[in-house]
């Protein structure tokens, strides 16, 4: 059987630890500007993307542990019930190892709709626990989901420039 | 024989994503519960806390920048004309303040003659809103002052119209106010037209408050001012909280549906005051048999 070489090389390019932290306390950052209203309905989940484009690209490296460490970060950061973000992140860490080998085959838009699926159902736990506690849910908030999907083609791009950066860099 | 359908593992990596999942999955629903239930975590979240202050101060600080740039380029005759304002508005309350300070005396005298408790001053402090809430399910802010300030949970926060929330929660340099708009939080209140006392719940996802369990006969008005009680011991008497906007009486429910607005800017104000704790009530007397033959007999009417 031939070696089918990744359609997408971006998947085998180095990241360091020191990038992949400081994107997820970028992410913490622009979840916490007071977005307000209509904006803080649209905001997509910057950590949600971050998360699941690490648990994608190196799973082996960020996996669920480390996604439900950073839910519970995201759970003291916006004062909600702890365990509330950890599960989500939780679920959406499993469902970015399920799909890690499946993506590598993908180009960026037909990736786009296959975490869609993930995003949903993060979103959904979320709602639902809110449900569970409060009674009610918010209906507009869903459309996050849609905007975090939006945001995932635009983020692998740019992580992909600066990746390659760093490789030229060493290059040379 | 070895079992050659077992896959031979070369790296060890652990459990598989399936058993972390379930754990991790479980570990979050058991802190749900634990948080939701019994609140023992909270000296855990004011350690994490100060963990991601550090994100969140640096999240505001584009804000925080762009104003103090506003401040600096702030012109001479806005500032003469706020002045102007200024003065003006600190002569009439003067006058409305030297009023307001023999009704006191006058009040402090009747009360000691009717030998009832003295109502006591407030002390507060003013704090500013770091910034709002970012789950949309909730009506919170968080504001500078916290423990290093004396804050406790239980304190109300008011602005210079009326209430605004109640301190639930205190860090190590923050404390979070629930806003009367939350869901479930209930104010006791008066009407201030006729003194009918009730209670005015949040109703959570609009920016309302309703008054529950309004018999359909009761004597309320559109545009009625509701003003806090202070039967609870929590809120001081007689501040204002909301202004009935519409009134429901369908004659097939028990209960009126009475829709409030917050008088406050529940959700516009930078600046906020912490009121102090009231001095404690007496304690409720516990329900004991009572001597009387009346409720004595009503009591055993009760029981068949």
């Amino acid at each position: 059987m031939p070696y089918l070489a990744p359609r997408n090389p971006e998947m085998q390019r180095p990241a360091s630890n020191t990038f992949i932290v400081t994107s997820v306390l970028v992410a913490l950052l622009l979840n916490g500007l007071p977005w307000e209203g209509v904006w803080l309905m649209l905001r997509p989940d910057f950590v949600a993307v971050v998360m699941l484009y690490w648990c994608t690209h190196k799973p082996l490296r960020v996996g669920i542990g480390l996604s439900w460490a950073v839910g519970i970060l995201a759970d003291v950061a916006d004062a909600s019930l702890f365990g509330q973000h950890a599960l989500a992140y939780t679920l959406l860490a499993f469902g970015g190892a399920m799909l890690h080998h499946r993506l590598k085959m993908f180009d960026l838009r037909q990736q786009t709709t296959q975490v869609f699926g993930i995003f949903a159902l993060t979103y959904v736990v979320y709602a639902l626990v809110n449900w569970q506690v409060s009674g009610y849910v918010v209906w507009p908030y869903l459309l996050g989901c849609l905007t975090s999907t939006l945001l995932w083609a635009p983020l692998g791009i740019m992580f992909q420039a600066v990746r390659q950066m760093r490789v030229d860099n060493k290059g040379i | 024989m070895t079992d050659n359908t077992q896959s031979f593992q070369f790296f060890n990596r652990g459990p598989s994503p399936a058993v972390r999942l379930v754990f991790f999955s479980v570990l979050s629903l058991l802190l749900l519960f634990v948080d939701a239930r019994y609140r023992y975590l909270e000296s855990t979240r004011s350690a994490l806390s100060v963990l991601v202050s550090p994100i969140q101060r640096l999240a505001t600080l584009p804000s925080v920048l762009w104003k103090q740039a506003g401040d600096f380029f702030i012109t001479q005759r806005s500032l003469i004309d706020e002045n102007k304002l200024l003065h003006r508005q600190h002569e009439s309350d003067a006058a409305q303040l030297s009023q307001f300070q023999a009704l006191q005396q006058e009040n402090q005298q009747l009360r000691s003659l009717l030998a009832l408790p003295q109502r006591s001053g407030l002390d507060a402090q003013l704090a500013e809103i770091v910034y709002a809430e970012r789950d949309v399910f909730k009506r919170r802010v968080l504001i500078s002052k916290g423990a290093d300030a004396n804050v406790k949970a239980g304190q109300v926060v008011v602005d210079d119209i009326g209430i605004v929330g109640q301190i639930t929660r205190v860090y190590p340099w923050l404390s979070e106010v629930t806003l009367i708009t939350e869901k479930d939080h209930a104010v006791p209140v008066q009407v201030l037209r006729n003194g009918l006392r009730t209670i005015v719940f949040g109703a959570g996802d609009t920016s309302q408050l309703s008054l529950r369990y309004m018999p359909i006969s009761s004597d309320i008005q559109n545009g009625d001012v509701l003003v806090t009680s202070g039967v609870d011991g929590i809120y001081p008497p007689g501040i204002p909280v909301a202004k009935v906007v519409k009134i429901e009486r369908d004659a097939a429910y028990p209960f009126a549906r009475v829709v409030c607005l917050p008088l406050a800017g529940v959700d516009k104000h930078r600046h906020l005051l912490v009121l102090s704790d009231l001095p404690k009530l007496p304690e409720r007397p516990v329900e004991a048999p009572s001597a009387t033959g009346i409720s004595q007999s009503s009591k055993t009417a009760h029981k068949k």
